[in-house]
Parts: C-alpha cells; sequence; structure tokens
C-alpha cells in the first residue's frame, strides 16, 4: 500500500501542490498560473496542440475506418497482409517515425527529396518535415491503427445480416455500408478518434524532434523548455501541466461512456454469417490504396533507418568504398560506453519496473477481486489512475515529490523505475485483475478445506495458475518501458542514460547515424525479448497441457 | 463423534435477509441434504458451515466445539471439513495424483504414507490408472472422482457437498448418486449434501431438509417429507400434488374457498379453526371412483386429457379460486372431456399444510 501511495499518489498530490507553490518562498500562489496562461508565447504551444490533436484524430479516423472496412468486409487482395504489416505500426514508437522522416524528407537532405530532385530536375525540396504540418502527418500514420483495430474489430463481429436486412429492404450497397455499416461502427470510430487525440497531445517525441527546430511550440515540448531553462521552473511548468491532465481525464472519461453504453448493441450479431464484400474491378485499385499507409509508416521508415544506420558517414552515398558496414553497430555495442551503458540500463530498469509493477498490480488485483479488505476498490481506483496521466505530466510529479528529502530519488536510477512502474501500472492491472477474474475463486477454496491457510494457497493454487498471465503483464509492462521517453527525458542524468535519452540527444547533435542504429537496436531487442517469451510460454503450455 | 448442531444462525446481505435464524440438527454419521430452488440459502449454509462466511448471528457446532459465530469463525483450513464444489474446483496445474496428494502433504504426513493413501483413494474412485493425468485430459464424470478422492483422503470429519452433480449429464449423474451413497455407507461419514434435485436429494439422503426463502420448511427423511409434508411449499416441492385452499373448521376438517365443501384430512398440524390452510393430495391417488374406506367428494368437470401410455392425465375445474386438480389415472379408465363428474379423494391421503 504504501509502494502504491509512493508510485501513484505522492507525485500527483505533489504536481498539484508544486503548482500554487512560489518558487522562493513556497507559500501558496497563483502565480504559477498567471505566469502560465498569460503570455501569447506560452498561449500558442497550446493552440498548437490542440490543432494538432483535431488533425491527427480526423487523419487517423479518416484513414483508418475505409482501411478496417477493406480487410474486414471486401475482398481486396492482400487484405491477409495488410493488418500484419498495419500492426507493425503499432508497435513503432512515433518518436523513432520521426526521425526516419527526418532522414527521408527534411529540406535538403532527405532522401524522398533528393530523389524526386533528382528524377524531376526540381531544384528546391518538395516535402519539408520540420513544423507542425509534418508532425501531424508522422504522429497520425501512427495513430491510424488505434481506428483501424477497434473499427475491424467491431466489424468483425458484426454479422452480415444486419446489412442483409437493408439490401432487403431495397438498399444498394453503397447505401447499406453508409446507413447500417458505418453507423454501427461508430462508437469504435469515436474510439479511435478520442485515443489519437489523446496520442497527439501527450506525444513528447515527434513534436520534440519536428517542431523545436522550426522553432513551433506545442504543450510538451514548452514544458520541455521550461526545465532547460536556469533555472528550471519547476513551479510553472506544473500549472501549465494541468490543462494536459484536465483534456486527458475529460477525453477518458468521454470515451469510457461511449464505449460502455454502446458496446454491447454493436456486438450482437454473435452466430451470424459474416461475407465479403466482392468489390469487382476496384478490387486492384483500393488494394494500392489500401497499403500507401502501412508503406508510409512502416516499410519506408526501417528502410531509412537500416541505411542510414548502415553507412558509415550518411551522405556519402551508400556505394562510397568503405562506407557500408557495421560500423555504428560495432560503435553502438562494443567501443562507446555511453550507449553501451544505456542499453544495459534500458534493459535493467525496465525489467525492474515491469517487475515492480506486475507484483504491486497482483496483489492490488487480488485484493479487488477477491473483495479481502473493504477498501479495496479505492485501491484498484488509484492503480488505474496513471491511465490518465501523460507520461510528461507524470514525470513533473515524480520530479516534484522526489527531488528533496525525505526521498531523494532524482538522480538514481530508481527514479526511471518507479516512474515505469507507475506509468504502466494500469496495463498490469487489468491485465491482472482479467486473469484473476478468471480463475475460479473455489480452486482456492478447495485448497483451504483441505487444511492450507490462505498464504499457502494463494502460493500453490493461485500464483502458478497465474503464472502465464503474469509473464504476460510482465512484458506488456517491459515493452512500452524499453521505449518510453516522454517521462524520461525528464528524469535521466548522464549517469542514468538509456536508450531513448540517448536517440534524443543523439537528435539534438545531428548525429544521425547513432540515431538510427539505436532505434534499429532497440527494435531488435524488444523482438528478441518478445520471442523468447513466447517461447518460453509456449513451451510451458505443451508440457502442461492447455486448460481453458 | 462430529454431529452438527445449528443454532439461530442468520445471515443477512445488505437488506436481504438469507438465512431467517435457523435451527438444524445433523447427526454423527448421518447424510443430511439441504434441498430446495435456487435463492433458499442451501449453499449460503453450506458455506457458513465450510467456514467461508461469517454469521450475522446465531452458532454453528461440531460435535462440542463452537467453530462459527457471529463474532469468530475458524477458519475453513481447521475445521477437517472436506468440501465438494459444483465446479469440482480440480487444479489444473497438477496431475491427479499431486491434486488427491495436496492434503495430504499440507498435513506433513510423510512421503511413503501419502503414496499409500493417494493410491488406496483413487483405487476407490477407480481412476488409479489415470493417475497421471492433467485434469483437463479427464471427462466430467473423472473429475467428479478426483474431487471426492481428494476430499476423502485426509479423512476428514464432515463431508460437504454443493450440487456435486449438477454438471454432469442425467446418466452420470444417476451413477453417481449412488457412488456417493456406497462412500458413506463404507466410511459413515457425515455428511451435508446442497442439491436442488429432489430425487438426487432421496437417493443420497438419510434425511432432508427442505429450504425455501432463507427458511428450513421441513426436515424428515425423504418417506415423510413425500407422504407426510408439513407445509404447502414441501408437498408442491416433492413431487407433484394438488393443493385446494380453505379454512380449518376443526381439527381434520377444513372448507374449502370458493365450493363450500367440508373435506376431511390428516391434520398435524395444529392450526386453530379459522386458520388458511391448504390440503394437499397427490394426483395418482384422487379417484373417479368410489372406493372402499372413506373419501371426500368434489364434482367438476373435465376440461383437458392426454394420453401418456402408461397413464392417463386429467385436468378437472372444480371451482374458481382453485386451481384445477390433476388426476393420474389407468390408461383404461376413459373419462370424455367436458364431462361432470365426481371425484374422490380418500382422507388417508389428504393432508392439511401450512400455506406458504
Amino acid at each position: 500500500m504504501i509502494v502504491l501511495a509512493v508510485m501513484v499518489l505522492v507525485p500527483i498530490c505533489w504536481l498539484l501542490l508544486t503548482s500554487f507553490q512560489d518558487p522562493a518562498t513556497q507559500q501558496l500562489t497563483f502565480d504559477n498560473y498567471r505566469s502560465a496562461f498569460t503570455h501569447s508565447y506560452l498561449l500558442d504551444p497550446i493552440v498548437n496542440s490542440f490543432k494538432m490533436a483535431f488533425a491527427v484524430g480526423l487523419i487517423a479516423v479518416g484513414v483508418g475506418t475505409p482501411l478496417a472496412w477493406l480487410v474486414s468486409r471486401t475482398d481486396m487482395p492482400g487484405r491477409r497482409l495488410l493488418r500484419p504489416l498495419i500492426l507493425a505500426g503499432f508497435v513503432t514508437p512515433s518518436f523513432l517515425g520521426a526521425n526516419a522522416w527526418i532522414f527521408l524528407a527534411a529540406p535538403n537532405s532527405g532522401m524522398v527529396n533528393n530523389w524526386i530532385r533528382d528524377l524531376f530536375q526540381v531544384d528546391h525540396p518538395v516535402f519539408n518535415i520540420y513544423g507542425l504540418g509534418g508532425c501531424i502527418f508522422v504522429i497520425a500514420l501512427y495513430s491510424i491503427p488505434y481506428t483501424f483495430s477497434f473499427v475491424s474489430a467491431t466489424l468483425e463481429l458484426m454479422s452480415s445480416e444486419l446489412e442483409d436486412a437493408a439490401t432487403t429492404l431495397g438498399s444498394g450497397t453503397f447505401r447499406t455500408t453508409f446507413s447500417i455499416t458505418l453507423p454501427l461502427a461508430l462508437p469504435a470510430i469515436l474510439a479511435g478518434f478520442v485515443l489519437s487525440f489523446l496520442e497527439a497531445i501527450e506525444l513528447f517525441g515527434p513534436p520534440a524532434f519536428l517542431m523545436i527546430p522550426a522553432r513551433q511550440q506545442v504543450m510538451t515540448t514548452q514544458l520541455y523548455l521550461f526545465f532547460s531553462e536556469f533555472p528550471p521552473q519547476i513551479e510553472v511548468a506544473a500549472a501549465y501541466a494541468m490543462p494536459l491532465l484536465l483534456v486527458t481525464v475529460t477525453l477518458l472519461w468521454v470515451q469510457r461512456r461511449l464505449l460502455g453504453r454502446r458496446r454491447f448493441v454493436t456486438v450482437s450479431g454473435k452466430g451470424g454469417v459474416r461475407r465479403r464484400m466482392a468489390l469487382g474491378r476496384w478490387r486492384w485499385p483500393f488494394a494500392v490504396l489500401a497499403f500507401i499507409p502501412p508503406f508510409l509508416s512502416v516499410l519506408l521508415p526501417y528502410f531509412a533507418l537500416l541505411v542510414v544506420s548502415l553507412q558509415r558517414v550518411w551522405g556519402k552515398g551508400v556505394f562510397s568504398p568503405g562506407n557500408l558496414g557495421l560500423y555504428w553497430y560495432k560503435w553502438a555495442i562494443f567501443d562507446n560506453p555511453t550507449t553501451r551503458n544505456a542499453i544495459e540500463h534500458s534493459l535493467e530498469y525496465s525489467a525492474a519496473a515491469a517487475t515492480l509493477s506486475v507484483v504491486v498490480a497482483t496483489l492490488v488485483a487480488y485484493l479487488v477481486v477477491r473483495r479481502l479488505v473493504l477498501f479495496a476498490p479505492a485501491l484498484g481506483f488509484v492503480a488505474m489512475a496513471p491511465f490518465v496521466v501523460p507520461g510528461i505530466v507524470l514525470a513533473i510529479g515524480f520530479l516534484a515529490a522526489y527531488s528533496r528529502p525525505p526521498l531523494l530519488l532524482y538522480g538514481t536510477p530508481f527514479i526511471l523505475i518507479a516512474a515505469y512502474a507507475t506509468r504502466f501500472l494500469p496495463i498490469a492491472y487489468s491485465n491482472g485483475q482479467s486473469i484473476l477474474q478468471g480463475i475460479n475463486i473455489d480452486l482456492e477454496n478447495a485448497a483451504r478445506t483441505l487444511g492450507a491457510g490462505r498464504l499457502r494457497s494463494m502460493w500453490e493454487i493461485t500464483l502458478p495458475l497465474l503464472r502465464r498471465g503474469i509473464l504476460s503483464g510482465w512484458l506488456l509492462v517491459l515493452i512500452p518501458a524499453l521505449r518510453e521517453l516522454s517521462a524520461s527525458v525528464f528524469l535521466f542524468t548522464p549517469k542514468t542514460h538509456v536508450i531513448t535519452t540517448v536517440i534524443f540527444d543523439f537528435s539534438d547533435a545531428g548525429n544521425y547515424e547513432a540515431v538510427s542504429t539505436m532505434g534499429i537496436l532497440m527494435m531488435l531487442i524488444t523482438f528478441v525479448i518478445v520471442i523468447a517469451a513466447y517461447r518460453l510460454m509456449g513451451r510451458d503450455l505443451a508440457a502442461r497441457s492447455s486448460y481453458a | 463423534m462430529s454431529g452438527i448442531h445449528i443454532a439461530q444462525l442468520r445471515k443477512v446481505y445488505g437488506d436481504t435477509i438469507a438465512l431467517h435464524d435457523i435451527d438444524l440438527e445433523v447427526e454423527n454419521g448421518e447424510v443430511m441434504a439441504l434441498l430446495g430452488p435456487s435463492g433458499c440459502g442451501k449453499t449460503t449454509t453450506l458455506q457458513l458451515l465450510a467456514g467461508f462466511l461469517r454469521p450475522d448471528a446465531g452458532e454453528i457446532r461440531v460435535a462440542d466445539r463452537v467453530v462459527s459465530t457471529a463474532r469468530s469463525v475458524v477458519p475453513p483450513e481447521r475445521r477437517n471439513m472436506s468440501l465438494i464444489f459444483q465446479s469440482y474446483a480440480i487444479w489444473p496445474h497438477k496431475t491427479v495424483r499431486e491434486n488427491v496428494a495436496f492434503g495430504l502433504q499440507v498435513r506433513s504426513v510423510a512421503r511413503g504414507e501419502i503414496t499409500r493413501r493417494v493410491d488406496r483413494a483413487l483405487a476407490t474412485v477407480r481412476l488409479d490408472r489415470l493417475a497421471d493425468r492433467y485434469p483437463a485430459e479427464l471427462s466430467g464424470g473423472q473429475q467428479q472422482r478426483v474431487a471426492l478422492a481428494r476430499a476423502m483422503v485426509v479423512e476428514p470429519d464432515i463431508l460437504l457437498l454443493d450440487e456435486p452433480l449438477s454438471n454432469l449429464d442425467a446418466n452420470l449423474r444417476e451413477e453417481m448418486r449412488f457412488e456417493v451413497r456406497r462412500l458413506h455407507d463404507e466410511t459413515g461419514i457425515t455428511m451435508v449434501y446442497v442439491t436442488h434435485d429432489q430425487a438426487e436429494a432421496m437417493v443420497t439422503a438419510d434425511r432432508i431438509a427442505v429450504m425455501n426463502l432463507g427458511r428450513i420448511e421441513q426436515v424428515a427423511t425423504p418417506y415423510e417429507v413425500y407422504e407426510r409434508p408439513t407445509t404447502q411449499f414441501v408437498a408442491a416441492f416433492i413431487g407433484r400434488t394438488n393443493t385446494l385452499t380453505g379454512k380449518v373448521v376443526s381439527k381434520g376438517v377444513v372448507e374449502l374457498d370458493g365450493l363450500g365443501v367440508k373435506v376431511r384430512a390428516q391434520d398435524e398440524t395444529g392450526c386453530a379453526s379459522g386458520e388458511e390452510v391448504a390440503v394437499c393430495i397427490r394426483p395418482h391417488q384422487v379417484l373417479f371412483e368410489r372406493p372402499a374406506n372413506g373419501a371426500n367428494e368434489i364434482r367438476g368437470r373435465v376440461a383437458r386429457s392426454s394420453y401418456l401410455g402408461e397413464s392417463r392425465d386429467y385436468q378437472v375445474d372444480i371451482a374458481a379460486g382453485q386451481p384445477r386438480v390433476r388426476v393420474t389415472a389407468p390408461p383404461a379408465l376413459y373419462v370424455e372431456v367436458g364431462q361432470e363428474t365426481t371425484l374422490f379423494l380418500p382422507i388417508e391421503h389428504c393432508r392439511v399444510v401450512i400455506r406458504s
């Protein structure tokens, strides 16, 4: 319980308190809010943030919905390949995508700009990824998967009979699609919009990489600037973070209501037949269109990252002698202590955070699901609370709470570990809750009637049954923690560099070969861990024989 | 000695009372069935007996030891009672042998002794050849047997069973009823058996406690609850019955509502004259022909008849406000639908019961 308080309650309380504190005298004051929301140069970022979030939400929904429909309900060629490609966009961190797009579409050096220049003999760059527009483009690319997976899940559960009912009443194919199919998918579409909106407004990476060089700011980059100035204005930053917190809390509440009320109505076509719609001669044109988003979000960026990371000097060309090779990989893994340490730190901190998160989450979930203590629902609420706190805001809370006695964590690895564990606690908690609910309480009670105490029953019966679920929860925390940027940037010190902060620094310094190498390494590490874990679990399954 | 004494036991959930101060004595070595529809409080009673719930009032004693009061509850692991769960609760990550051995390991029995006792328990339920299987590889009936072996191997003082056969198919259920009874006859253990199936209760139990809405309506042998029910609920819940409502005129005489007819019936209720009661008679005991002994006579009109092969079922209207009387007659006896007729209700088969 104390751990839970340290992780969640103390930082949030300090965040609130700090926002009302005078930096010098520690007295309560509204000055921070006044200085945060009266200067026009501080209001522009807020406007930018909302513009960006709306644009991203609209694009994500506008592209994700038809994609979902094409993959789930039509006979478009290549639809089986499209799904994993789109989901590959899901696992790619958007700050990595942002860097890849710098290689592709920076005004002077961007590869796409160069290709066009060479092909069409134009003398000015066609694309410029820097600025608000480029940032919207990149974030939207990586938000499409939300809408796509929500909508396709809904469409796949929806029976064709619902559409047939309209068709038998004389409605044409496209009319049916627009008046029956899409409205039924509306809650999913809205959920996709809300999540994309939130993602865009909370993200720190892409705006930092793409907008700061263009001297444009959004709320998250402005928060960062409060800290990079000297002296850091932590109190003003805390006040400035409040609208961000307010937006996320409100939107997630709205989304919960939307999903909660409509979900069961929509997904009532259980057992119905689902037929695919024949696209006829539009099959191939649609297929080509549908492959554009994953091409832009996955294929092209990874190609760019690979090409840049494999060259000793990007710009000399792939064919220049001695330029192509694994120079930077050797450098990152063996020669450079900073990157080597960062990789080790990332692994250590993420593993520690995942362990901490899963232990706390499982205990809380156990208390809540088995109703062992009176205040259990409150505990569950606290465990879910970080879900509404953007990473950057959480980081400010941690800074406010733990860069002073009694618990001086700033500068140690523990502040990063605690921040990761807290940020992803809701994932671990909801995972733990759902697996615990799946375990019949009779299994524990049976052990107790046979003479085992509560602890022994938990140790011998509940825990072994939870093992697979706990491992998957551990992975669900480990993977996002490995690529966490927005809180890390505030909490790291040169001694506690992690992969993401190293990438951030290299990008700042223009060392793009190192950026892409570290990015590729980060993705490789993630995949190796996931595959190894599934192997382990698979063997466990085979040995124990499956049990539903 | 492990008789169970339940006194004034009450359990409240929020503002619904799940158990209304029930009293029940289960004798040592007896099989007591708790029978009733869902929501009657039978499972709550069992959970209280097992120690998973704390009563709001009253007490439970086993032999001379108080195990549950509103203030203190001996935890389940220290009661030496085994419980068979409706879901079997066989641990999926342990083999059959490991499942059965668990209770002995908890009791720190020596390893050789564990092997010997587990083997014997598995042989008793005819599972010795499946000892190293995982539960997912067993059929429902086999899982049920694992649960029995696991519960019995620790030699509990009392065996509690919570709807143990309700997840089995009909044939297997019938077979397992006898299996449970055989287990009792071999070990002589005290059992409390919760079920909503009257046939199951009648086959397995020495006595049945019929429960309804948190109260015990009647505790008696299977023969008695069927032949001599004391309340309308018991009469209707155990087998089919006709219940005619009326008022007591004097002991053994009831005037039926809407008919003005006075009928004579067996009366052990002790109800005073003027009280609202019901008169019960089983369908197969209602006759169309006058019997040798005395019988009540009621005029009626046949509303429906159905031929069922082994018998004929009639429904006869007798008066507004009274339910149709169902008569099970021999197939050869035929009465036209719509015909006026006289029904004979033998006095020895009519029983006065408390209205519920």
